[in-house]
């Protein structure tokens, strides 16, 4: 069994007006050092797989057709061995 | 005409585009499930708006994995005509019938008001009734109208007259001021290169009967009835 950790992020030029708002936020809470702000979704699916190679594969396919949409979203994961 | 309306879990006009379709225009629309597999009996598919399958992961994303979607793909494949409105677009543009995709409206806010579109393509299937530059004044109601293509994916759209609505003025000026939510060049609707797949976030279907405050909407469907008449 394998646990993936996946990351979904907006493309880089993509306007992110959720990221546009908590930035606004941080800096109406006084962390005037706030630069940038952007969301993204965070994602664990466990996987029974009999090798890292297999679970990296079938995750990978999870993410180009479900998870992330390619015309917006960029992914990327760590995979976790589980006892 | 036979109109078949797709509900999915969460879709929330599915009645309204029965409504417009059957006693409106009087024509023959069904209810279809989103389990079912065929859809050959239709003339024309509406997928509605509302909030399938909760609009988690992505608007859209999970509706496009509804066993009826592999249906509407083969029938647009096949000509027949698909109307998606509101998250029925977002649908269209996850299941890859049409191109880009759907960001959240640039203030974050859900915009549901009255809002004037500019007929760019009045030489399709759902807009042959109108003439170009026509101001519609449509219902709009959405958290993610926020359309987005790369910019090889815009001039193709562009070039190839697949922009069918823009968000306008009441003169038909495109600007920021009548962008409810940021879509790139105002853009309120698209169609596929076919033809025959037509996208859109405003909603012709609440503005068929003067008591509902409009009748631009009318054109859409008076459109779709003209063009299938003359096949």
């Amino acid at each position: 069994m394998y646990k993936a950790k996946i990351y979904v992020t907006l493309k880089e030029g993509v306007l992110d007006p959720q990221g546009q708002a908590v930035r606004a936020g941080l800096i109406s809470q006084g962390f005037a050092a706030v630069e940038d702000v952007r969301i993204g979704k965070f994602m664990e699916v466990v996987v029974d797989a009999h090798s890292a190679t297999a679970a990296h594969a079938v995750v990978r396919e999870m993410c180009d057709r479900l998870l992330a949409n390619p015309v917006i979203e960029d992914y990327t994961f760590v995979l976790e061995e589980m006892a | 005409m036979r109109f078949g309306v797709v509900v999915f879990p969460g879709s929330n006009c599915d009645v309204d585009c029965h409504h417009a379709a059957g006693t409106v225009f009087g024509q023959k629309a069904e209810y279809v499930w989103h389990e079912e597999r065929d859809l050959s009996r239709f003339d024309c598919i509406i997928l509605p708006g509302g909030f399938s399958y909760g609009d988690y992961l992505r608007a859209g994303a999970l509706a496009r994995f509804s066993p009826v979607m592999g249906a509407v793909v083969e029938e647009a494949g096949r000509g027949k005509l698909v109307l998606g409105i509101c998250n029925g677009w977002q649908i269209l543009l996850e299941a890859g019938l049409l191109p880009g995709a759907m960001l959240k409206n640039n203030h974050l806010q859900f915009r549901c008001e009255t809002r004037y579109v500019r007929l760019e393509n009045s030489n399709t299937p759902f807009t042959c009734t109108g003439h170009d530059g026509q101001v519609l004044s449509l219902p709009i109601a959405h958290a993610e109208g926020n359309y987005f293509i790369d910019q090889v994916g815009l001039k193709d759209l562009e070039a190839q007259r697949q922009i069918v609505f823009r968000y306008a003025d009441s003169r038909g000026q495109v600007s920021r001021e009548a962008n409810p939510n940021g879509s790139l060049g105002g853009i309120a609707g698209i169609i596929n290169k076919a033809g025959n797949v037509l996208g859109m976030m405003p909603h012709p279907e609440r503005a068929t009967e003067e008591i509902l405050g409009g009748t631009d909407g009318r054109l859409i469907f008076s459109s779709i009835l003209q063009w299938w008449g003359g096949q």
